[in-house]
């Protein structure tokens, strides 16, 4: 197909690598080349993103309406109680507003969610033209702060500077400034925080349920169904983990800094990395009781759920995968999960994985991978043909052209509403892989037709 | 109460609108072979294209010229060539549609000059056309981008041509299916159109191999171009203003005669569409249309009495909100909420005659949010929704279901294939209406009637 010869750009090239033919890094976490039709969000998304899932927020979009309008209730995030975060609040700013500044606006536009939510914390996200209008989001919300005397944060988020990560950077400080707390605070033990879980269809509650029965409480799940009261309670935790690392491994970081909490990286996306991880964090508490309630947990899940992925590996051994995601913590699980399946991946990229994170992809997949940083649907529909993917795991932009290809697809994002974490989780992924690279659609799509 | 003033709160709470670049998209995604590239920051491309492509289950390739900190403080206008470049080399449209942001907008980049300046520098290399439109998301909603995109497309690509047989048919923004219903309408009445814009295969394409980075189908360049030699425009665009009616300027500017009707929504509104294109035919209505009529008749009929149960609550886009207006109307369905994220200035005055008949009038919200329009559903005890799926908060909320038309259509699948207009759509959303208004009466009278009537024996006991 001529097609083909066009899909690559040639600032593009550094960013796609064939593993085994190429000696340098990959390029990564540059900016998005114009024209080239991005997969990427922004700032604000990034930002959006991690914060939006606390739960008795009031979440304030300072801009004009689109921005509000794309992210109302988009997401799957689960609450066991207040539900304002599924509310999308903006100061819908308008020719007069840009002309005249927008302050006067989003003063008036607290006052009126504040007398009527009286929520305990109010977020106010900056977006493109905050900052080039002028408006000093700092001093309003220090303002209305002192006023009401609640927590009302600023959210530096404006999408032009920088992408979706940095976006997740600003959210780590905003939550940061949360829950600094001046006086000393006492460590309770046994009790961690879950960072980097957004309780997408109720997954930070299974692993808070795992934690509890092998007698580990969490603390506070960084952002899934969190309050601003128990994030607030955050540095009393004697140990963080985190799943996400590419959202919340920054948070980790400086909590490891500021109030000396340890931090590990795990993962609950597959049967191994969830049974890895629990004995991970039982051995960090170094307890016996621990330790052997860690242990009939896994035996006891593993028994329930590993016949349900071994009952679809059966289907799937040998079939071709192809990833696309978010962040490179999510496609170095995806990488694993597709093992436990017995299936290669023989493309994953991702929109914005970092340096250490390609590398551990690198040194993951087989020879003759293609690996891509920041594509474009171009680049997929190039590759995945090229490489004769059977199925693409990637996000709502991603599923038609999968579709359009002929090729099955995996809804890995922030709207599904089956957990994928944990054992449980395991067994949702192996059967939706199955669901989908095995339904019979397929065949009629290479059938011959009536045409002659 | 009639009508109620424009926003008294500050706040928006749970938007009823998109920004403009967002509605702008959708009609250049009707035009042969073209592409749009967005001059803003990176996430405003993104967001648009998982908007539209969650509702047409389509990809929906829309370039940035990803506006970095440095363009905002220095200019866009490098990253903007340099994005038309790119996106002529891996797409080869033969049009671009180059729309801005709020950001373009503040910084003050002029895409006029960006275009002609890219133009005399590569013109004679590409074989392309640029139509900039000036869309920044405070200055309107969806509904207005679509407007100005329409509007611009006309007015820029359009030339004096010489006469030909062919209509213009120029339609707001409706699905695919829509589409495809006026299309074969015309072929019915053996017409010769150019449809603008013509998504009915853009953005719901039938599985095919290979696969086509732009799809085929949209109206012809070439068409567009000759739209001032048509023999006359038909424009669903009741409610906008002269200004930004591509009709309008085409009477004015080439003297092609302009019918502007409402969309087909409703007997009536269907009659009058067939008697404008008869008299554009001369010729008989063929009996296949006649059939339909009479079968549109025959279920109104049908299901009249269990319409005059529906409290309606109607929101969406203007012209949609019109034409449904004017379905319920004819069906004896009493409409207590009209709200539109727009701030049409005309859809409050077209509505009033149409209310003539209620005793209970409606209230008329426009440049509203979806917390208006629930509170209003409450106060007026509203037992039926009409709009995109963004309504579904009503039914999760207030228990109202929700007939979904319109876009989005984010939960369910298959809004590009929704058909309302014409005698076979209104026919089928009429049923989808009143289906609804059956299913929640059978889910409760049996619990409501024993609620109200029942009375326990032991208790009439009590009496003795």
């Amino acid at each position: 197909m001529t097609q083909s010869n066009k899909s690559l750009i040639k600032e593009r090239k550094k960013s796609i690598q064939t593993k085994g033919r190429q000696a340098s890094p990959i390029q990564c976490e540059a900016n998005s080349v114009a024209g080239c039709v991005s997969q990427r969000a922004c700032v604000y998304c990034g930002a959006r993103v991690v914060l939006n899932p606390i739960t008795d927020a009031v979440h304030l979009v300072h801009g004009p309406i689109g921005c509000a309008s794309y992210t109302w209730d988009i997401r799957g995030s689960l609450s066991s109680n207040a539900d304002l975060y599924r509310y999308s609040f903006s100061t819908d700013l308008r020719e007069e507003d840009i002309i005249f500044g927008g302050e006067k606006k989003l003063a008036k536009c607290i006052d009126e969610l504040v007398q009527r939510y009286h929520p305990p914390l109010l977020l106010v996200y900056s977006t493109c033209i905050v900052g080039v209008i002028g408006d000093d989001l700092e001093a309003v919300c220090k303002t209305a702060s002192s006023r009401y005397g609640i927590d009302i944060i600023p959210v530096q988020s404006a999408g032009f500077s920088g992408n979706k990560s940095d976006g997740y950077r600003v959210a780590c400080e905003v939550l940061l400034r949360m829950i600094a707390s001046p006086e000393g605070v006492e460590k309770n033990d046994y009790c961690l925080n879950y960072l980097g879980d957004f309780n997408l269809a109720g997954e930070a509650w299974i692993i808070s349920n795992y934690l509890k029965e092998i007698g580990v409480q969490v603390n506070v799940a960084f952002t899934g169904d969190s309050t601003y009261d128990t994030l607030r309670t955050a540095p009393t935790a004697s140990l963080n983990i985190v799943q996400c690392a590419g959202s919340m491994g920054y948070m980790g970081k400086r909590m490891e800094e500021i109030y000396g909490i340890p931090c590990m990286n795990i993962s609950f996306l597959g049967l191994e990395d969830s049974a890895d991880s629990l004995r991970r964090i039982s051995s960090f508490f170094d307890n016996h009781y621990i330790s052997a309630r860690t242990e009939s947990l896994i035996e006891r899940e593993l028994e329930l759920y590993a016949p349900v992925v071994e009952h679809f590996r059966s289907y799937l051994e040998g079939k071709k995968a192809a990833i696309y995601v978010g962040g490179g913590f999510k496609a170095i699980s995806l990488i694993k999960q597709f093992r436990e399946l017995g299936m290669e991946v023989v493309m994953i990229g991702t929109q914005t994985g970092r340096e250490e994170e390609y590398h551990t992809i690198h040194q993951m997949v087989e020879d003759g991978t293609v690996v891509l940083d920041d594509a474009n649907p171009s680049e997929l529909e190039r590759f995945m043909l090229e490489q004769g993917a059977d199925l693409l795991v990637g996000g709502v932009k991603e599923r038609p052209l999968a579709f359009k290809l002929g090729i099955s697809f995996i809804d890995h994002n922030h709207e599904r509403k089956h957990p994928l974490s944990g054992f449980t989780g395991a067994a949702n992924f192996a059967r939706e892989v199955y669901s989908t690279v095995c339904s019979p659609v397929w065949r009629y799509l290479d059938a011959r037709g009536i045409e002659d | 109460m009639m009508n109620k003033p424009t926003r008294v709160r500050n706040v928006t709470e749970n938007p009823c609108n998109m920004c403009m670049p967002l509605g702008a998209i959708i009609p250049f995604k009707g035009i042969e072979n073209t592409m749009v590239i967005i001059h803003g920051s990176q996430g405003c491309a993104t967001y648009m294209r998982r908007h539209m492509a969650e509702h047409f289950n389509e990809p929906i390739d829309v370039a940035s010229s990803s506006i970095t900190e440095q363009g905002t403080i220095y200019g866009g206008e490098v990253s903007l060539i340099k994005g038309l470049e790119n996106l002529i080399t891996l797409y080869d449209p033969k049009l671009i549609g180059i729309l801005s942001t709020c950001l373009a907008e503040t910084i003050g980049e002029d895409l006029q000059r960006t275009a002609a300046a890219f133009m005399k520098e590569k013109g004679d290399q590409v074989d392309v056309q640029l139509v900039p439109v000036a869309t920044p998301g405070y200055g309107g909603g969806h509904s207005e981008g679509y407007l100005q995109a329409l509007f611009s497309i006309v007015r820029q690509i359009s030339q004096n041509t010489e006469k030909h047989d062919r209509i213009n048919i120029i339609v707001p923004h409706i699905s695919p299916a829509d589409i495809r219903e006026i299309k074969r309408i015309l072929a019915l009445m053996q017409l010769k159109y150019t449809l603008l814009p013509d998504i009915s295969e853009t953005l719901d394409s039938p599985y095919s191999k290979p696969y086509r980075r732009i799809p085929g189908g949209g109206t012809p360049l070439a068409e567009i171009k000759a739209m001032p030699g048509a023999r006359a425009t038909i424009e669903f665009l009741p409610t906008v203003e002269d200004e930004l009616s591509p009709g309008e300027y085409l009477e004015k500017e080439y003297g092609v005669p302009l019918y502007r009707l409402p969309l087909p929504m409703g007997v009536e509104a269907c009659d009058e569409l067939i008697r404008v294109l008869k008299t554009l035919n001369q010729q008989r209505v063929p009996e296949e249309l006649k059939r339909e009529r009479g079968r549109l008749l025959d279920a109104m009929v049908d299901s009249h009495k269990y319409n005059r149960d529906g409290r309606a609550a109607v929101f969406g886009e203007p012209e949609t909100i019109y034409g449904l207006a004017r379905v319920m109307a004819e069906n004896g369905i009493l409409p207590a909420v009209f709200a539109t994220g727009s701030k049409s200035p005309n859809l409050n005055q077209m509505l009033q005659p149409l209310l003539a008949e209620y005793e209970e009038k409606p209230v008329i919200l426009l440049d509203s949010d979806f917390i208006s329009i629930r509170d209003y559903c409450v106060k007026r005890n509203v037992n039926l929704a009409m709009g995109n799926s963004d309504g579904r908060f009503l039914t999760e909320r207030e228990g109202i279901p929700l007939v979904r038309l319109g876009f989005p259509i984010h939960d369910r699948v298959g809004g590009q294939r929704l058909l309302s207009i014409g005698y076979n759509g209104t026919m089928m959303l009429l049923d989808r209406i009143t289906n609804t208004l059956l299913e929640a009466k059978q889910r409760v009278y049996r619990e409501q009637m024993h609620k109200n009537y029942y009375l326990p024996s032991t208790a009439a006991a009590n009496f003795k």
